[in-house]
């Protein structure tokens, strides 16, 4: 009765998974929490081009400090141009009304992006910017269209624009959309540019959950605690036990 | 010394003598199978998420203003605040867990057929304050899940007549969702109904010991003593509360006293219990989105709407009957119907057999039909409403009710295996 | 039911085994609850060191800056109020601070790193309260003697290196807080070069 059980239970959540709905297919972030170098280059490129528009209210400098491994005088000299105290939050002096003018409606906090959207959806929003002259800032997104926001990393990407090849489908000569490249203007070669993204959200990663590597670390050792104390208690029950049968 | 003290004690509150009342002289059938071990793994959740809840509500701010960024103090700023937070938002997911597989336990061997309707009514009782206390336990966070969440389920009270929107109002304190109801929810959720809760599980126990427990053959072990003799009977070999023996008129047949042998068992459910507990709170606390939703991580912004606004995984079966029916009131009254139809089984089923291993193939096909379609209705609930879902949805709700209508039906004469004698 | 005898040394052996195993475990769930109640984070940046400029402070003059939230004093000394500290030595219950109020580089007869530059924590050791500075009229209180500390809630008197006087209520000297100079005129309150 059990196994029925079972089985229908996978079949059916098997199911739902295809009611996903229409949806861009979305590019795997390259995420490693254990990566202190790409934490700091994220944390680096977030506040060199997010903070202008974007706060961390939730996360101090110094937890990322800590975290990351970055001395404290260093951290505050390179990467916190807005704080006073290293136990300040991640936050900047741009009035929020004028933000919510000029792009249409606030730019959120981000410290918990990535747990709400999931880094896989951050790592491919930020590589599916592309031109479009018809957009305030020139710029729409594959998967956010009509965002508002600007293409902030362009001067790394260089300029991208969706790919058109004419390609033979059914016989009959068409254009296809084959994807989004960049024009070569940007600092960064399209490797370099996917490698600062994926850092930049492994950064949003960490900023979400800094307690997870904690957590991980905490949990083996729990777990193997409990399975050294079930053995213990199994091995107890069945001693007593042997009165009853 | 300590004999005079303990006498001392006992000759101003028997405390030994309900110890040995309810735990070391309590019989309890032999047989306890894995389907026992939820009623304690709900004891256990039940005070995880009290100490986990009390030590929250020391850093935990009841204001629309702060609610959302104390949480982040909580799991940020706080020493292992993460680890307590998870604990008590994990608990929440597993209480429900331990909740449906106990009840059904209690489907499978009939556990609430006479004498054990009150024991029933108690576990109903506490399901349904289980369920307002999630309710509101879930709004304090105030993430956008939260916020959208209580408005879709307050607004259900609107659609009973009359009364409807001024409930509604009166519920909310504000003509919309606000701190007016976030801090009565607080209130409700960490002192009333917990009291209320902990009362009920004292009175549900109460009433268990006064029947005595059930088992997985459905029989008792507390005969009326007519001289009869019974071969290898383990009781013998122990002694229990008179209470039970009842002056001798009742012999005790394959029971064993609580203490040790089902201490030492439940220490065992204990810790498999907590394995895969403590499974999910390091490694997997959002459950995959179902124990801690993505919207949740923002703060409620009443003028944006989630894309997909859906309850708690627990609550999806019943908000599925909701949805599944065109009309806003009989959907309600459906949905309410479904948890009513539950608490009226003992009189529902009329067999007088207690145990699916007696009873008829008709039984046990109708007991993989309120499976399935219990199942069936949770995964639909968390999907949006599209025409084909609503459809199934139907089929769903209607197989669940006919699930009632059913048992009540064949209950009468039910053609069923012979009893057994002794526990197997 | 087992016909064999049974193995009472086993059963023991097994029950203390896991008790204690258990009682591990216990110990285990208990550490979150009892560590949530350090101070947070917050208090922690809250009670971080404080930068103090003093390159404006004139001789004779007092500054008071937060930490902790605390009144932390911040005195120039004159060459005169450095000579009463040798004077007053005998009206003093613990002139040679053995009482340990103070940081190891604060144990000398000026209680402080640099003779003119006094740090203190401003609060009475007797009941809390905080005691005011009497530049010049300190003779009112105890004759003779120019300047010091007077707490006005009962009585208690300090000399210009914030050691108490006998026969106050008062029952030890000032505290001194861990303070380092980060260059010549700037402070850093609540941290010294050992805990930096």
């Amino acid at each position: 009765m059990l196994k029925q059980l079972f089985s229908v239970l996978a079949l059916v959540t098997s199911v739902s998974v295809l009611a996903a709905g229409p949806a861009v297919p979305l590019d795997k972030a390259p995420i490693d929490l254990h990566d202190k170098e790409s934490l700091q280059r994220g944390a680096k490129m977030y506040q060199n081009y997010c903070l202008a528009c974007h706060q961390m209210e939730y996360q101090r400098y110094s937890r990322t400090f800590r975290d990351l491994g970055i001395p404290d005088d260093i951290g505050m000299k390179e990467l916190a141009f807005t704080a006073n105290k290293v136990g300040d939050y991640i936050k900047n002096s741009t009035p929020k009304a004028d933000l919510a003018k000029w792009f249409g409606a606030p730019p959120p906090d981000l410290t918990n992006v990535a747990r709400v959207r999931g880094p896989d959806w951050l790592y491919t929003y930020l590589r599916s910017f592309y031109a479009d002259p018809s957009r305030p800032f020139g710029v729409n997104n594959e998967v956010f269209p009509l965002v508002g926001m600007p293409h902030v990393l362009q001067e790394l990407q260089g300029i991208p624009y969706k790919k058109y090849e004419t390609q033979l489908v059914d016989g009959e000569s068409k254009e296809v959309y084959v994807g989004i490249v960049a024009d070569g203007s940007g600092e960064l070669s399209r490797e370099e540019y996917d490698r600062a993204v994926a850092d930049l959200v492994n950064y949003l990663e960490y900023t979400g959950e800094p307690s997870k590597l904690q957590s991980h670390s905490l949990g083996i050792k729990v777990l193997i605690f409990l399975f050294i104390f079930f053995i213990l208690a199994f091995l107890l029950k069945k001693e007593y036990w042997k009165d009853v049968h | 010394m300590f004999k005079n003290f303990m006498n001392w004690i006992e000759y101003r509150m028997p405390f030994m003598e309900k110890m040995n009342l309810h735990v070391l002289q309590y019989p309890a059938p032999k047989n306890f199978n894995f389907w026992y071990f939820f009623g304690s793994l709900a004891m256990l959740v039940l005070v995880n998420q009290i100490v986990t809840g009390i030590w929250l509500t020391m850093n935990f701010e009841p204001s629309a203003e702060r609610a959302f960024a104390s949480v982040e103090y909580i799991m940020r700023d706080v020493e292992y605040g993460w680890l307590l937070r998870y604990m008590h938002s994990t608990g929440a997911s597993a209480f429900f867990v331990v909740v449906y597989l106990h009840m059904f336990r209690g489907m499978l061997y009939g556990s609430y057929q006479k004498p054990r309707e009150l024991l029933w009514i108690f576990g109903m009782l506490i399901f349904l304050v289980l369920m307002a206390e999630a309710f509101m336990g879930y709004l304090l966070p105030w993430g956008q899940m939260s916020f959208w969440g209580a408005q879709v389920i307050i607004s259900i009270f609107g659609v009973i007549p009359v009364i409807g929107d001024d409930l509604t109002l009166w519920i909310r304190g504000d003509y919309v969702i606000s701190g007016a109801t976030l801090n009565r929810f607080f209130a409700l959720h960490v002192i009333a109904l917990p009291l209320v809760l902990v009362i009920l599980v004292f009175l549900h126990i109460i009433a268990l010991h006064e029947v005595g427990s059930n088992n997985p053959d459905g029989i008792d072990v507390k005969v009326p003593n007519e001289g009869q003799k019974f071969e290898n009977n383990v009781s013998d070999k122990f002694t229990f509360h008179e209470y039970f023996t009842k002056g001798g008129k009742k012999i005790i047949v394959d029971a064993i006293p609580f203490h040790p042998y089902y201490t030492v068992k439940d220490i065992v459910g204990v810790v498999g219990f907590l394995i895969c507990f403590c499974a999910v709170i390091f490694f997997v606390p959002e459950g995959g989105g179902f124990f801690l939703e993505p919207p949740n991580f923002e703060p409620a912004n009443p003028m944006k709407t989630p894309d997909h606004i859906a309850p708690v995984w627990y609550f999806t079966p019943f908000y599925a009957i909701l949805r599944a029916v065109p009309d806003q009131l009989w959907g309600a009254i459906l949905m309410f119907a479904s948890i009513i139809l539950l608490a009226l089984l003992p009189w529902l089923d009329r067999c007088k057999v207690r145990s699916v291993r007696y009873r008829s193939t008709m039984h046990k096909l109708n007991l993989v039909n309120f499976v399935v379609s219990f199942i069936v209705l949770g995964v639909l609930g968390v999907l949006p409403a599209t025409p084909i879902y609503t459809l199934i949805a139907q089929i769903a709700s209607f197989a669940y009710f006919a699930f009632f209508g059913l048992l009540w039906w064949y209950s009468k004469n039910e053609k069923t295996k012979p009893l057994p004698v002794r526990l197997s | 039911m087992s016909n064999a005898p049974v193995d009472h040394g086993r059963r023991r052996f097994l029950t203390i085994a896991t008790s204690v195993v258990g009682g591990v475990g216990a110990v285990g769930v208990a550490v979150p609850f009892i560590a949530s109640w350090n101070p947070s984070e917050k208090a922690k940046q809250a009670g971080a060191a404080v930068t103090a400029n003093i390159g404006k402070l004139e001789p004779g003059q007092l500054i008071r800056v937060e930490w902790r939230g605390k009144p932390v004093w911040v005195v120039n000394r004159t060459p005169d109020m450095l000579k009463s500290l040798t004077a007053v030595e005998a009206q003093l219950r613990d002139p040679n601070s053995d009482d340990e109020q103070q940081p190891a580089y604060a144990k000398n007869p000026h209680r402080s790193k640099k003779p003119e530059i006094f740090v203190a924590v401003g609060i009475c050791t007797h009941l809390g309260c905080s005691p005011t500075y009497k530049m010049n009229d300190f003779d009112a209180h105890v004759e003779g003697i120019a300047s010091g500390f007077f707490c006005p809630c009962h009585g208690s008197t300090y000399d210009m290196a914030g050691r108490v006087f006998s026969g106050v209520p008062a029952p030890k000297n000032l505290m001194i807080p861990p303070y380092m100079f980060t260059d010549d005129t700037t402070l850093l309150i609540g941290a010294d070069e050992g805990t930096a």
